[in-house]
């Protein structure tokens, strides 16, 4: 059970499909998804294209967007029966991810909003 | 296409509860994983700093004063492309065809090496109009996490260099294709970095 005897078992992100046009072809896929939601990011930070309050949540919606399509076409992440401890792992890293930033803004948002009003020199 | 890798090879694959310990490629691949989630943890602390006290200007200049956002998107694009490559370079060597490995591997750092020198560049010319890491918080939150992430790519071309003299003298055996593959969930995930950082600093930064 070594060598070249897994290689048609092994499917974890990182390893690509063993027939070549396919995965040539999801490179290019992810590659063309990848720059559109990029150009599309520019446009709307750049353009009232979006309601302008509303560009900040435009944003990280595409950026989230973007994420998932280079998890999926660049990092090779499925819902395989290989994929299931990265995925766990992943969505493990997510949920801290997400504490401390989501925690940091909040709370220094309710200590900037409590603090007592500053004496200008 | 997991499932015809099933039929194509019945004798090989045993149901995932009998199946007996993973591959070599799969634990290495899943260890390395959960490295590059913990550096994207690390990340989140800086992101967070950076969240925080990018309105704390302190009188300086605010990002939309300095950001060149044609730059970025250079900057962007050298690193979309080197993803790509990087990929076809990986495919290249799963393949066994050092040669195509070695252009792709060569195209990749040539591409990693141009958003560094824009990176550089723009630092310099910040630094230049007094704009340095200590002329404000937002200035010392910037330089860290941009540059965290520039030294991630930075460290990214040193392995890159390394993985290309590693397959030039010792050729695709299967411990340095476990190498490619731990160097390729890397430089992919860079990638991902560095969309955080142009969604939050660059571009929100700029409005």
């Amino acid at each position: 059970m070594d060598g070249d005897d897994h290689l048609l078992a092994d499917r974890t992100p990182g390893v690509e499909e063993h027939e070549s046009t396919a995965s040539v072809l999801s490179y290019t896929v992810g590659l063309g998804l990848a720059i559109a939601a990029t150009i599309a990011s520019f446009v709307v930070s750049q353009t009232n294209l979006l309601w302008p309050p509303g560009i900040p949540t435009g944003l990280i919606v595409l950026a989230l967007a973007q994420i998932g399509v280079h998890l999926v076409f660049f990092l090779h992440l499925g819902s395989g029966p290989d994929h299931t401890n990265n995925i766990l792992a992943l969505a493990f890293g997510v949920l801290i991810v997400f504490l401390v930033i989501a925690g940091s803004i909040w709370i220094v948002a309710n200590l900037n909003e409590n603090m007592m009003p500053m004496s200008t020199h | 296409m997991s499932t015809a890798a099933f039929e194509a090879a019945p004798n090989r694959l045993a149901p995932e509860s009998d199946g007996g310990p993973a591959p070599t490629r799969i634990v290495v691949a899943y260890g390395f994983w959960i490295f590059i989630l913990s550096d994207i943890v690390m990340f989140s602390a800086l992101f967070a700093a950076y969240a925080v006290l990018s309105n704390n200007t302190a009188g300086g200049p605010s990002g939309a004063e300095l950001f060149n956002l044609r730059n970025v998107f250079l900057m962007t694009m050298c690193l979309l492309f080197s993803s790509y490559t990087a990929g076809l370079g990986a495919l290249s060597a799963e393949q066994r065809k050092p040669e195509r490995f070695l252009v792709f591997a060569a195209v990749t750092f040539v591409l990693g090496a141009a958003f560094l020198f824009l990176e550089m560049s723009e630092f310099a010319g910040m630094i230049s109009k007094g704009a340095g890491p200590w002329r404000s918080a937002f200035l010392s939150a910037f330089f860290t996490l941009v540059g965290m992430h520039g030294a991630h790519v930075t460290g990214g071309l040193v392995w890159l260099a390394y993985m290309m003299a590693q397959v030039a003298a010792k050729g695709l055996r299967p411990a340095v294709l476990r190498r490619l593959l731990c160097f390729s969930l890397f430089w992919h995930a860079l990638d991902i970095v560095w969309i955080g950082v142009m969604t939050l600093v660059y571009l929100m930064g700029a409005q």
